[in-house]
């Protein structure tokens, strides 16, 4: 018996507006993810990628279709399930890093903790894990202003990975950085993927930093235009 | 998670702590009006309560007219020498029977001049108001009857005008009437309205009524009952007496007043509860004006922090934990308003009791219902905002700048 794969989308089409003004932000698409793959998805703006990450993360639902998640359909989710999904199995990493401001290093990382309602001691431990992982070690007490842009993506990506999710989502991860540092983070996300067996599917729009994934996604028109495997330039020894 | 949320909400709180402190000003002030009143009433009342239990109960004040907020008894016809001897022959169970002329007159000693109560009475005075003398004695047959003058005056009058001196054979003169003292009282202190009963002179009535009054009649009576015998018994022997010598008609009210201490004390809260209620308005509106500033300033702080909301529900914070965070917030908030409002109210009471010389009876029931009320206000004016939050789109909250 084979798992299901992690992510399933069957015919899912998401359409904004009414009448003549719809707009099909994705039509039809059918797409699976298995556990463990390294998925880039690249588009043009309104090319419906943002679209299919949301729905993926549960922030969004289709407007027709059906999105799978482990072989369970979503499509009966209410606001406090998708919530759920989100924390037990999803991590979030945003091209704006969005931590809190004037908010420790550590505390952003043991912020999806608490939410999980664990008690303080073992947050902290966890969170130090998490820390140390993304090389962030010895800057827990740094705020987020102390922090520079590289430092603040790992802090981030710390507290996507800290509760150990099934699936990390980045949204455009290196928009905001530059290139030294952008491949530092991708180097990063490719360990989490190859040391720590985390799905990660990851939306940018540079041929380079989609080299990285093993698949290639491109989104033209809400429609899935091609779907390849890539040759792995990018195996470095890490 | 509690403890989370507590410390979440306080650090949004203090990171604007001038703001903070102006959205619940309101609160502030309601709830510090309400304790300091309070508090000032009850001192008020614990006085008159101990003075009623040193006076005892079976003291009557007759007097004329009907007492009570809002009934005036200067028209009233005041009573004779022969009402006292009335109530001195007729009504029985009596201990004393003391006639009272009250005025106030400029006492001059030597070259010291001092501005005092003088009361124009009977030794009966000294036993209804269980009054001792410090020095010297109470007046004798002669100068009751008025035919030799003779003062008694109070510690706060010895004092102003023969400082540490003894002053009994010394001469005063009140308001133009010479006087030799014959006796000083004891000390008494402040009475439960905080006058100061020590500042008073007392002459024999006659010599009152002939010099400084110029009058026959006589103001008020202190009747005092024997132990054992009921007040209230007394007190409709006086009334029924004294119906009969004023010509009062069946089924015409009283034109003079028989009361003990008590029945007055209870006119006098009378006029407190009004008070009460009118203060209990005020502090209604100043709370309901404190929670729709919470309101506002927690919509306020809503919207600056969409994002924040945004990052909180994508990373798995349920509807209900992002309500609970600024719900709390803002009942922290209001609880903060209302401690201060404890804090000053019990502050400025023990300012107003200090001054008015009354003790200082803080009550745990108001603080607490206080306390329960601003929690109450931050939890109602709190939630609209609260929900507002927790029902954000996270997409959207998200992309908010």
């Amino acid at each position: 018996m084979t798992l299901p794969p992690i992510i399933t989308f069957r015919q899912v089409s998401k359409f904004y507006g009414h009448g003549e003004a719809t707009i099909r932000a994705l039509d039809r698409i059918d797409l699976s993810i298995t556990a463990g793959e390294f998925v880039s998805i690249m588009g043009p703006s309104g090319s419906g990628k943002s679209t299919a990450m949301n729905i993926i993360g549960g922030l969004d639902v289709p407007t027709s279709g059906e999105y799978l998640f482990q072989g369970i359909p979503t499509s009966g989710f209410d606001r406090a399930q998708l919530t759920l999904l989100r924390r037990h199995m999803l991590g979030f990493v945003f091209q704006g890093f969005n931590l809190l401001a004037r908010t420790s290093a550590v505390e952003n990382v043991e912020l999806p903790l608490i939410y999980r309602g664990m008690d303080h001691r073992e947050r902290r431990k966890r969170a130090m894990v998490a820390l140390e992982q993304v090389g962030l070690k010895g800057r827990e007490g740094h705020t987020t202003q102390e922090l520079s842009g590289g430092q603040q993506q790992r802090v981030a990506i710390a507290r996507a990975i800290v509760a150990d999710p099934a699936v990390l989502l980045a949204d455009e991860p290196t928009g905001n950085l530059d290139t030294k540092t952008s491949t530092e983070i991708m180097e990063l996300i490719t360990r989490l993927n190859r040391d720590n067996g985390i799905t990660v599917i990851m939306v940018t729009h540079e041929e380079d930093i989609a080299a990285y994934g093993k698949r290639l996604l491109r989104f033209v028109d809400g429609h899935l235009a091609s779907d390849q495997v890539q040759v792995k330039e990018h195996d470095h020894v890490l | 998670m509690f403890f989370e949320t507590a410390k979440l909400a306080w650090r949004a709180i203090s990171r604007n702590m001038l703001r903070s402190f102006l959205t619940v000003l309101g609160v502030v002030i309601g709830v510090a009006a309400v304790i300091a009143m309070v508090t000032v009433g009850n001192g008020t009342t614990a006085k008159v309560q101990a003075e009623l239990s040193r006076l005892g109960t079976n003291t009557l004040f007759v007097r004329p007219g009907q007492w009570g907020p809002g009934r005036a008894s200067s028209e009233a016809k005041r009573f004779s020498d022969k009402d006292v001897l009335a109530i001195q022959e007729q009504v029985t169970g009596l201990r004393a029977v003391a006639p009272l002329n009250r005025g106030t007159a400029t006492v001059i000693a030597g070259g010291a001049n001092h501005s005092s109560s003088v009361i124009g009475t009977t030794n009966d005075y000294l036993i209804a108001q269980d009054w001792d003398l410090a020095l010297g004695r109470p007046f004798l047959a002669n100068e009751d009857r008025g035919s030799q003058a003779g003062c008694i005056i109070g510690e706060t009058v010895r004092k102003e005008l023969f400082g540490s001196a003894n002053p009994v054979g010394q001469n005063i003169r009140v308001s133009n009437v010479a006087c030799p003292v014959v006796g000083v009282l004891a000390v008494k202190g402040q009475s439960g309205m905080g006058d100061d009963q020590d500042d008073t002179v007392l002459m024999p009535l006659k010599l009152h009524q002939r010099r400084i009054g110029g009058t026959t009649t006589i103001s008020s009576i202190i009747l005092s009952a024997q132990d054992g015998v009921a007040t209230t018994k007394v007190q409709s022997d006086v009334e029924s007496l004294l119906r009969e010598r004023r010509r009062i008609a069946i089924g015409r009210e009283d034109d003079f007043s028989v009361n003990d201490m008590s029945q007055i004390a209870a006119a006098m809260t009378g006029t407190t509860v009004l008070l009460t209620g009118l203060l209990g308005a005020v502090a209604a509106v100043s709370l309901l004006v404190g929670g729709i500033g919470i309101m506002n300033i927690m919509l306020v702080s809503v919207t600056e922090r969409t994002r924040e909301i945004g990052i909180r529900l994508a990373i798995g914070a349920l509807e209900r934990q992002v309500l609970t965070q600024f719900l709390v917030e803002a009942v922290m908030l209001s609880i903060f308003g209302g401690v201060s409002g404890i804090v000053a109210g019990l502050a400025l009471a023990y300012g107003v009791v200090s001054f008015l010389g009354v003790p200082f009876v803080a009550s745990p029931t108001i603080i607490l219902l206080a306390f329960a009320f601003s929690a109450a206000i931050g939890m109602v004016f709190g939630y609209f905002p609260a929900r507002r939050a927790a029902q954000l789109n996270p997409i959207e909250a998200l992309r908010h700048e």
